[in-house]
């Protein structure tokens, strides 16, 4: 097997299990996006267009709850804001692709595909195809994106409610730190970052995420440095 | 109309947030403890998609200690400290909170 074709089914393989939220939220998202009044191409357009579960959502709730175009424009784009973090730590390793690669790839980048890319490029840096891995994972990700959008669209909430499926999301991403779980520095930022979280998740344009990202961030820049003093 | 130009802006802002790094950073301009912190990105973003997911309820209250949420959470915890294995994690911390509600 080439080594493009196996490090694009690697990323699929690898993003796998991440699939379990996203299948259930897509559908539901769908049947969110019919049940708020939107139309079936309106709904299915932002999965295309957007592809963004986090800030198809947000768009979506704030436009029903009489916002206006600005503030739901602005709103899903202060929830993309932690898309240029993914951007940088992936940039490091895709920086001597060519424009069109950058350009279709950066449209793959979500967080899931990001997760488990940005550990493969970690060990994987001499590798000439291990963009094949993001283009695996991200793929993987839009297909069954699509698929489920169309399937909410189409069948309405058939996921039933009292599994609470909701929670496999933070289970999700929970179980894409565990590699972090025995580093102090990382469980420093992991409980900065969430506690912040809880803090300001009142915050305007729902900028709790980039917030939270940003001073956790800048606290452990300060730890480390200070570290080196001593 | 409307809707759709902001469908579109939405979708070029987001677009432009996962191009604008990859396009403009270049790797051999950052500098070693600016990469360091890089590498604490998926520690930095995930706890803050995480967390008000499991602490918060519908009313952006904090959560009762005995809500299932928190017991999956922990579980979750536990095992993938354990087994440092991703699917593992989310199955467990599926169950026991499934238990959870189910059971009690």
């Amino acid at each position: 097997m080439s080594k493009k074709k196996e490090n694009l089914l690697k990323g699929f393989y690898d993003v796998s299990p991440l699939l379990l939220p996203v299948v259930p939220f897509g559908i539901i998202f769908g049947a969110i996006g019919i049940e708020l009044g939107f139309g079936p191409y309106i709904t299915y357009a932002t999965s295309i267009i957007i592809f963004s579960g986090a800030s198809q959502i947000v768009f979506f709730q704030l436009l029903s709850n009489g916002a206006s175009s600005i503030i739901a424009i602005t709103s899903s784009s202060v929830v993309s804001t932690r898309h240029l973090l993914y951007g940088a730590v992936v940039a490091q390793y895709l920086s001597k692709l060519s424009l069109m690669w950058k350009i279709f790839l950066s449209y793959l980048l979500t967080d899931q595909a990001f997760a488990v890319s940005q550990e493969f490029f970690k060990k994987n840096s001499n590798d000439e195809y291990k963009h094949y891995h993001l283009l695996g994972a991200g793929l993987t990700l839009w297909i069954v994106w699509q698929l489920t959008t169309v399937i909410g669209i189409l069948l309405g909430s058939i996921v039933p409610e009292e599994l609470g499926l909701s929670f496999t999301i933070p289970l999700t991403f929970l179980a894409l730190l565990i590699n972090y779980f025995r580093k102090i520095d990382h469980l420093i930022v992991i409980f900065l970052s969430g506690l912040s979280s809880i803090l300001f998740y009142n915050a305007p344009l729902k900028s709790y995420i980039i917030l939270s990202c940003v001073i956790s961030l800048f606290i452990i820049f300060l730890i480390n440095k200070f570290q080196k003093k001593i | 109309m409307t809707i759709w130009i902001s469908v579109v802006i939405a979708g070029i802002i987001n677009y432009l947030t996962r191009l604008g790094s990859i396009l403009l950073i270049k790797p051999e301009r950052l500098s070693e403890s600016a990469k360091k912190i890089l590498g604490y990105v998926p520690s930095a973003v995930f706890p803050a998609i995480i967390f008000p997911a499991v602490f918060l309820n519908e009313t952006n209250t904090i959560v009762q200690i005995n809500d299932p949420k928190i017991i999956g959470f922990f579980v979750a915890i536990v095992i993938g400290y354990i087994s440092k294995n991703i699917i593992s994690t989310i199955i467990a911390g599926l169950i026991s909170y499934w238990i959870v509600i189910f059971l009690f």
